[in-house]
């Protein structure tokens, strides 16, 4: 890419990467939630990947990474909804105290679910990404 | 047992996602599991059997669950009648049966644990389908299980199966493009995604042209989702082109549950149209439509599973005839028969990959003789036939004599008519597969026939089971067998909206 996407994305990757993580730890709070703080994260590594080239971007975040943060962030959400069931007979219950109204630690479980659905979401649409756009280049990695 | 309905989605999902993350290279780890978690969940549902109480009529059976413990309005529920109960029995059964199949069949695939992942996927979006009381989660979970089909299709990777695949997908993103759109409406229209509550708002307000456009949408939707003829042309690439223990989860159970489910549901208990003359009768002239037209293209064809798949239109046809007869018989006959063609289809599709496995094509013209060669199959496969045509002792003939008497008692000769036709089409062409594959002169290459084809032993175990069950299925409409699962079934699409909402507790 030229220098000038490349200097940029140096600037400003930082800021959206971080942004991301504030609409997926205040998505309870402030409008936002894990949804569109995964999209964000994600748009922060396709940005590295359209500017920097994939070498750089799978020495921050493979795609074997990508899909293991994938199933592994899914698993931990059915946990959660499993505590939910052991500890508040309803799945996906919200078992922790509901906290002080417009603070971090308000809305019990509901931080961690919105947690794990943008690294869900970040990894799946990431993966996504490359899938759609590497695939020649991956050839032989996956199988058997 | 109050959070008994949740393990139906969520085991096949957790599961589907761990054979991903751990088993990735380790198939017979993904196999067994996918078996464990199949068996469990046909256990599971024939425990719901005992679920609801004997109101000395019938059983009753409704039960409301809101996820999360948050109240109706703003939560989202799981709701489970005797319709869901009959459909999870149909669901979970030919699942694990097909997975057992596939623990010999998909040997000479690679990444099979991505298949069971995805097989089990396509469980979690059929399982939440007949669960939810929510129309978005309905939505939802039909794309889970659509594209987790359309992936199936195309596993062979083959140039037949992406082409396939790829009309599949165009088709299915249609019909789901067109059901999004009929949901956004009601939503739009009554202020809620709630199946009960916006029930109840048509029951309040009635219906407007909004909400027509909005149900002509949705059953554009689920016709195409359900093959009827009009909307049948992906079927008979789709079915044939996927591995056989895929034909036999989409035949058997995908085009009921994300098809004719889906349509009862929000036919019958959503815009409360069982009582509307329109609506009924497109049904019947659809589903009379489909039935003979189904049967009449099958009957020329030479491919073994694209002979099955064009009978797969055909029983959906009878099915949908049935119940747009909108009598409790037809109600009953049309539920009966769709129980029983989710189990001899399957059966007929998993004896068509045994036989495609044995001899390397799925041409009848190319078989023959096969009968000594592979007795488990061809005695199976006999059951199937004489299922599907209705000849007495098997379930198929019992299903197609209520359809038969419904169709008369309601005052429709001319589709009883067409129903004994379509019977007597069926019976020929399924003469044509047993003679071609079974019975005539070997066409078979020497070498091949000389080999040892019996199937492996789990194949042999799924198809005797189904075979079993065509057997047994007859006994449902033993009065007390009758009152247990198939009337209330038919009681709760009968009852329209006002039962719906009862159920749900507004």
């Amino acid at each position: 890419m030229s220098p000038i996407v490349q200097t940029v994305t140096r600037w400003i990757n930082s800021f959206i990467f971080i942004f991301g993580l504030y609409v997926m730890l205040y998505g309870h709070v402030t409008p936002g939630g894990g949804f569109p703080g995964g999209v964000i994260i994600a748009c922060s590594f396709i940005l590295i990947t359209l500017a920097a080239g994939k070498e750089f971007t799978f020495r921050l975040f493979s795609l074997k990474q990508a899909s293991v943060v994938d199933s592994l962030s899914i698993l931990l959400f059915l946990i959660i909804g499993f505590l939910g069931m052991v500890f508040g007979n309803y799945f996906f219950a919200n078992f922790l105290p509901p906290g002080e109204a417009f603070r971090l630690q308000s809305g019990g479980t509901i931080v961690f679910s919105n947690v794990v659905i943008g690294f869900k979401v970040s990894a799946a649409i990431f993966a996504m990404f490359l899938y759609l756009s590497l695939f020649r280049l991956e050839e032989g990695a996956g199988e058997e | 047992m109050s959070n008994l309905p949740v393990l139906f989605v969520i085991l096949p999902l957790g599961f589907g996602f761990l054979y991903i993350l751990l088993a990735r290279r380790r198939p017979f780890v993904s196999e067994m599991g996918s078996v464990a978690v199949t068996l469990t969940l046909f256990m599971l549902s024939l425990i719901l059997i005992g679920a609801g109480y004997f109101d000395g009529q019938q059983v009753i059976r409704s039960f409301n669950l809101n996820m999360g413990g948050w109240a109706l309005p703003m939560g989202i529920n799981i709701y489970l009648d005797s319709l869901t109960v009959l459909m999870l029995i149909i669901v979970n059964m030919i699942s694990f049966t097909v997975i057992l199949y596939s623990v010999n069949y998909m040997k000479k695939y690679s990444s099979r644990s991505y298949f069971y992942a995805l097989i089990l996927f396509m469980l979690a979006g059929m399982n939440g389908i007949l669960l939810t009381g929510d129309l978005f989660n309905l939505y939802v979970f039909l794309e889970l299980a659509s594209v987790s089909s359309y992936i199936l299709v195309s596993f062979g990777v083959e140039a037949e199966e992406l082409e396939a695949a790829f009309k599949y997908l165009v088709m299915g993103a249609i019909a789901s493009a067109l059901i999004l759109l009929g949901v956004i409406i009601i939503y739009l229209v009554s202020g809620t995604l709630n199946i009960a509550y916006a029930a109840q708002f048509i029951q309040e307000y009635g219906m407007n042209r909004a909400l027509y456009f909005a149900f002509s949408l949705l059953l554009m939707g689920f016709s195409l989702k359900a093959a009827l003829i009009p909307f049948h042309a992906w079927l008979p690439d789709a079915h044939p082109s996927a591995p056989a223990p895929i034909s036999a989860m989409l035949s058997g159970v995908v085009i009921k549950v994300l098809g004719v489910y889906a349509l009862l549901r929000v036919g019958f208990n959503l815009f409360d149209l069982g009582n509307d003359p329109y609506f009924l009768n497109l049904l019947l002239v659809v589903g009379g439509i489909s039935l003979i037209i189904g049967v009449l293209l099958a009957l020329y064809q030479w491919d073994i599973k694209r002979l099955f798949a064009y009978h797969s239109i055909s029983q959906m046809g009878y099915v949908v005839m049935a119940i747009g007869l909108g009598t409790g018989l037809g109600m009953v006959a049309g539920l009966f028969h769709l129980f029983n063609h989710a189990v001899f289809k399957s059966l007929l599709f998993l004896n068509s990959g045994a036989l495609e496995t044995a001899t390397g094509t799925r041409s009848l013209k190319k078989m023959g003789g096969l009968a000594r060669k592979m007795p488990v199959t061809a005695v199976t496969s006999m059951i199937g036939s004489l299922s599907i045509s209705g000849i007495p002792p098997f379930n198929g003939f019992w299903s197609k004599l209520m359809i038969i008497f419904a169709a008369v008692l309601a005052g429709q000769p001319f589709y009883a008519l067409l129903a004994v036709i379509g019977s007597v089409l069926t019976l020929a062409s399924f003469m044509k597969v047993q003679r071609y594959a079974f019975w005539d002169k070997c066409r078979l290459d020497k070498k091949i026939y000389e080999s040892d084809l019996t199937a492996p032993i789990f194949m042999r175990v799924s198809m005797l089971i189904l075979a079993v069950f065509c057997i047994f299925l007859s006994f449902l409409i033993l009065p007390g067998i009758y009152r247990l699962i198939l009337s209330p079934a038919s009681l709760d699409l009968l009852q329209g909206a006002a039962g719906y909402i009862g159920g749900v507790g507004l």
